[in-house]
């Protein structure tokens, strides 16, 4: 197993003494691609915050590995409609050459707007923007923040499906917050269900049958996603609960448990 | 005697001067005040300038220093306040700027012995201006103008999005910082000059009226320069031939240009576009 990227262990945020984020551990290793879900105030910008070290931790410890260079993906791009700034001019102000934006803009497909004001991206080319924005910064690590919000149904799939062909290019690792269960479940290897402390978390095959995703989300949502996986690796007890038969541990630690091993 | 010195033994001369040092670092910080959204920062910056005045009476020091001292401790005064968030910046500074004023013109009247034209604080003297005026405007300038070039790439980029910035190393908060006590320093050399209810124009205008042409923020930059010369040559032709005040008369030059500017640009693109 390589070094992780990133490792937290414990990490706790309180803003006026409510905890957000509250004792998460978690580790994400090259190719990993982690989801990160759950329902709004649940803490998932916190905790991706603190990941990116733009957010301070209450207590706990949040390792990275040395010289880790980290591509943000940030929810919007808000720019102030006074600041003229073309997407070439953007790319640029990230130190890179020309050449290298370029490509980076060809990779997420907008390279034919280069000239064009960024205020003037509608939410899917903006999304390919920051992408790109983060792509030409060779990250060993990409933060995406609801990476497809604002974009079209088909978009979002392109968009998960470039982000899985990017991670498998730069062998990068990608964490990511999302809404999109459904696509989320097909394009990741680990889901973290967030609810200011982790309330489960495995193989996304594992996840929609745990008792506390159900509990979050409901249940339809979650036979809604089963019927997307028919796994049967589990059995349930007398009242219904799920017995894990396999490697996804609600309570504990998680490694291990990007791999397909059952 | 040289030429220099005739001209600037001639006070008409030395207004110019002085107003287009101030208009080369109103445009570049004008925009990004526009840019930040800190117009009302501006403002109360400017206004806690009457209390430096005060205080540099009481002291007895320059008044140009005691102004930077209380606009550079005023700013780090809001850098703090503006962490907690139980109060609205807005309202914030809505506080803190009509307090500085009213407390510099409490403080003022305690000093009788103090002749000060006060019609001057609030709204300049251009005409007024000394050599002594002029060794800050040009200090400033220098000192303003190297900042932002060597600073630019991580302004800006701070400026678009501060939490990306950050994750690429930017040190926002120490450009933010900077950012604002180099509007402590342009509001106390261009105090003398527009007076210190107007200079929030003078940063304003020049850089809102640059917008409509500009395509890159360098652009919009010189341009601000461009229409804060216009609007300081403008004026003081104007305050010459009509007598009026030379402060307002900048003021109002500037907003001639953006009006015209404006108006233009909106009938160009309605004809381009019908």
């Amino acid at each position: 197993m390589n070094e992780a990227l990133v490792a937290i262990d414990n990490l706790t945020v309180r803003f006026d003494d409510r905890p957000v984020v509250d004792r998460v551990s978690l580790a994400l290793h090259r190719g990993d691609i982690i989801t990160i879900i759950g329902p709004n105030g649940a803490g998932k910008t916190t905790l991706i915050k603190a990941i990116l070290g733009i957010q301070a931790a209450t207590s706990g410890q949040i390792m990275r590995a040395k010289d880790l260079v980290i591509g943000y993906v940030p929810q919007h791009l808000s720019l102030e409609s006074t600041l003229p700034l073309s997407i070439q001019r953007f790319m640029l102000l990230s130190g890179q050459p020309l050449a290298t934006c370029v490509s980076a803009l060809e990779r997420t497909g907008i390279s034919h707007l280069l000239q064009a004001p960024v205020h003037h991206l509608s939410g899917g080319e903006q999304q390919r923007l920051l992408l790109a924005r983060a792509l030409v910064r060779k990250p060993d690590l990409l933060v995406l923040d609801e990476p497809a919000q604002g974009v079209d149904i088909n978009g979002q799939a392109a968009l998960y499906d470039l982000i899985r062909e990017l991670r498998d290019e730069l062998n990068c690792g990608v964490i990511m917050i999302s809404h999109d269960l459904h696509l989320v479940m097909a394009a990741t290897d680990k889901v973290i269900c967030l609810n200011q402390h982790v309330c489960c978390s495995g193989h996304p095959a594992d996840i929609s049958h745990d008792p506390a995703f159900i509990e979050t989300f409901g249940l339809p949502v979650a036979e809604s996603l089963a019927v997307y996986h028919h796994h049967h690796n589990h059995s349930h007890d007398l009242s219904g609960n799920v017995v894990s038969t396999d490697h996804s541990d609600p309570a504990t630690g998680h490694e291990g448990c990007q791999h397909e091993h059952h | 005697m040289s030429i220099i010195d005739t001209v600037l033994n001639d006070f008409f001369w030395r207004a110019l001067i002085g107003g287009l040092g101030v208009a080369l670092i109103a445009g570049p910080l004008g925009c990004f005040v526009v840019w930040r959204r800190m117009a009302y920062f501006g403002d109360t910056l400017a206004h806690s300038a009457l209390l430096g005045i005060a205080i540099s009476f009481l002291f007895s020091i320059p008044l140009n220093l005691g102004v930077l001292i209380t606009s550079v401790i005023l700013a780090m005064a809001l850098l703090l306040f503006s962490r907690n968030k139980t109060l609205a910046t807005d309202t914030l500074l809505g506080i803190l700027a009509h307090s500085a004023l009213a407390i510099g013109l409490v403080a003022l009247s305690f000093m009788p012995e103090v002749r000060i034209d006060l019609t001057g604080l609030l709204f300049g003297d251009l005409l007024a201006m000394t050599r002594n005026d002029l060794l800050w405007i040009y200090g400033g300038a220098v000192v303003i103008l190297s900042l932002l070039t060597l600073l630019w790439r991580g302004l800006l980029m701070s400026t678009i999005h501060e939490e990306l910035a950050r994750v690429e190393g930017v040190p926002v908060e120490r450009l933010r910082l900077l950012l604002m006590l180099m509007f402590a320093l342009v509001i106390a050399v261009a105090m003398k000059m527009v007076g210190v209810l107007l200079i929030t124009a003078l940063l304003i205008i020049p850089a809102a009226t640059a917008r409509r042409l500009a395509s890159t923020p360098e652009q919009m930059a010189a341009l601000a320069v461009v229409f804060g010369f216009i609007a300081v040559a403008g004026g003081l032709s104007m305050s010459w031939h009509l007598d009026t005040p030379a402060g307002p008369s900048v003021v109002v030059t500037a907003f001639a240009s953006f009006l015209i500017v404006y108006g233009g640009a909106s009938r160009f693109s309605a004809r381009r576009s019908a």
